[in-house]
């Protein structure tokens, strides 16, 4: 009974958001502009987008427990992998993104394999080195391929045409919809799966996982490889919405970010890591729209510094959260949730991860 | 040969630099268990700060430099302490959400310093004898390379006499060892903590001012450059050993000088790899305990 509500809520939800381009809809200050035009279907589209990498990031750190810093290695192998296929080569777009999805996978491997000899904070460092050796070899761009600090525009030639253009932003909303919506499916698939219970396990207790006889070293590397090959699939939908690649996406900043976003939505919850996607690029783009506003402008140097940094915002409603908000968006909507259910026993406060 | 004399010596400054940085991080981490990402704008905070120090006697002249340096270091120093009073401290013992507030802190705070001193990297006026070069067997190498040296050095003696002569030192050392059996003898470690935050900032402070004589400019991302190099240093040297640092920093920087040269200019991604080779071999690092 109740999963037919939610699953019905959730159909109900998507065929709104998938109606939006056809809709006039706004809401003033939240927005640039009404649904249909191109401007607002291209934030929206991102920030679906970053939800789904955000997903992918919470499946390695909400469900494995494993603290990346390098996650964005694969998405940038995502956006390069693809920009380089379709501008060297006249491979069409579905042949070129399963090589590049091939590319990916092996790379998370091999990285994964290495890195995960080590845990903890060690693993987060040595993750954090391998991605920025990665944004390395993109910025230095030696054999002239990805177009150094400048980035690289996407070549449209093996594209098909209803996915290029601002005309066209509708079709690229929809497909970055439908990037979310499978992402979040496989997501809640793997959860579901031995695999997915087996990291969760050993999440809370690799020593324990060990004495009854699982492998924590395979069952952690499957779950990398797994989040790393779907942010580089986010990151091919990201290059086409986009239409360039920019070697921003391949810094540890942009990881740095992503942790945030799972973190103020709540670690471990999937609507939560949703959430805060959606909500981060939101605020990121609106913060950065204030920064030039004249009224930021006018006020004393103590007061406009401060709010013409949309990092600087975001970082410290982050230190916020992470010190006043245990669990994030998703913790304190589980606390109300308790409290009103079960107002005489006291619910037990909910774990944090 | 003059060229790999330039390219040792100049490594081995690098090398002073990188030490800087990550001895805080290791004595911070061996301590406290804490991965401190701030640490990167401990080290800008203490550059620009110690430089506008310098500038109002003058930066081209040692008294300057000198004051630049004091003041660097001290203004590292303070910024960990409050970090760690103020954000690490209310956390005990949560080590994830520490991480996460450090990232935070070092997100928000480098956006702060490009607002108030702009994003883009500013020259910076050195003396006379820290422009030039000084001849050592035919190579011409560059005199920051000995500052950078010296510096490393003096800092490594210094924590290392701190450690082995001080009550805090015994302190800090007992409890890198068992940090319960510290506690349960009735002593407050965590005093021992801001100490060693305010060291590691100290050192990161100095590190700051001393890079911007080497990089000759000062940028609010100078930080996060050094830092990851740092990282790699703290965790190929054995995360939490002082010496283990010591001895990475120099290898990894003299390794990034030489790949640099030789192998066209793939210097950074060969460091990659030897900290992945590192943790093929031995993956507790140099000089780790084994895990």
């Amino acid at each position: 009974m109740n999963r037919t509500r939610t699953l019905l809520g959730g159909l109900v939800i998507l065929a709104l958001l998938g109606s939006l381009p056809l809709l006039a809809l706004t809401v003033p200050g939240v927005l640039p502009g009404y649904t249909y035009e191109p401007g607002t279907l291209q934030l929206l589209a991102l920030c679906w987008l970053t939800a789904a990498l955000a997903l992918s990031y919470h499946l390695l750190f909400g469900v494995a427990g494993l603290m990346s810093f390098g996650h964005a290695l694969y998405f940038a192998a995502g956006i390069y992998g693809l920009a380089i296929v379709l501008d060297r080569t006249d491979v069409p777009l579905l042949p070129a993104a399963a090589l590049v999805l091939v590319g990916g996978i092996a790379l998370a491997f091999l990285v994964g394999a290495v890195s995960l000899r080590v845990t903890g904070i060690s693993f987060a460092m040595v993750t954090l080195a391998f991605a920025q050796a990665g944004n390395v070899l993109v910025r230095r761009d030696q054999g002239d391929v990805t177009g150094g600090e400048e980035g690289l525009a996407l070549a449209t030639g093996g594209v098909p045409d209803a996915l290029v253009g601002v005309v066209n932003t509708r079709n690229l909303y929809w497909l970055a919809l439908v990037v979310l919506v499978v992402v979040y499916l496989v997501v809640l698939w793997i959860e579901r799966t031995r695999a997915g219970h087996m990291a969760a396990a050993v999440r809370e207790n690799e020593v324990r996982v060990r004495i009854i006889g699982g492998r924590p070293y395979l069952t952690k590397l499957v779950v990398f490889v797994l989040a790393a090959s779907l942010a580089t699939v986010v990151g091919m939908a990201y290059l086409l919405l986009q239409s360039g690649a920019s070697p921003a996406t391949s810094t540890a900043d942009f990881t740095l970010t992503l942790l945030v976003m799972v973190v103020l939505g709540g670690v471990g919850s999937r609507w939560g890591a949703v959430v805060g996607a959606v909500l981060y690029t939101l605020l990121d783009q609106r913060l950065a729209e204030l920064a030039h506003s004249a009224a930021v402008a006018g006020l004393p140097a103590v007061l406009r510094i401060p709010l013409s940094e949309p990092m600087f915002l975001l970082g410290t409603c982050f230190i916020l959260v992470v010190v006043f908000l245990p669990g994030g968006l998703a913790g304190a909507a589980r606390r109300l949730a308790d409290r009103q259910e079960r107002r005489d026993e006291r619910a037990p406060e909910a774990a944090t991860a | 040969m003059n060229t790999l004399i330039l390219l040792l010596a100049t490594g081995l400054g690098l090398g002073g630099l990188y030490f800087l940085v990550a001895s805080g991080l290791s004595l911070i981490y061996g301590l406290m268990g804490v991965l401190n990402f701030a640490h990167g704008s401990f080290l800008t905070l203490g550059a620009f700060v110690g430089l506008a120090a310098a500038n109002t006697v003058g930066a081209d002249t040692w008294p300057g430099l000198a004051l630049g340096l004091v003041v660097g270091s001290l203004t590292g120093a303070a910024a960990a302490a409050l970090t760690e009073l103020g954000l690490i401290r209310p956390l005990y013992d949560r080590h994830i959400e520490q991480v996460l507030v450090t990232v935070g802190l070092s997100l928000a705070s480098v956006a702060l310093f490009e607002g108030i001193w702009g994003p883009n990297p500013r020259n910076v006026t050195r003396t006379d004898w820290l422009g030039s070069t000084t001849d050592v067997l035919g190579a011409s190498v560059p005199n920051t390379a000995f500052l950078n040296v010296l510096a490393g050095a003096a800092v490594l003696g210094g924590i290392v006499a701190f450690l082995k002569f001080t009550r805090y030192g015994l302190i800090i050392r007992a409890g890198v060892e068992n940090r319960a059996m510290v506690t349960a003898l009735g002593i407050d470690v965590r005093r021992a903590f801001t100490v060693v935050f305010a060291v590691g900032g100290a050192a990161a402070g100095l590190g700051g001012v001393l890079a911007t004589q080497s990089l000759n400019y000062v940028s609010p991302h100078m930080g996060a450059s050094l830092l990851i190099f740092a990282f790699i240093v703290t965790v190929i040297g054995g995360m939490g050993s002082l010496p283990g640092a010591a001895v990475a920093s120099v290898v990894v920087a003299v390794l990034q000088q030489l790949a640099n040269y030789y192998l066209n200019n793939t210097g950074d991604v060969i460091v990659v790899l030897l900290l992945a080779l590192v943790l093929l071999v031995r993956p507790s690092g140099l000089m780790g305990r084994p895990a």
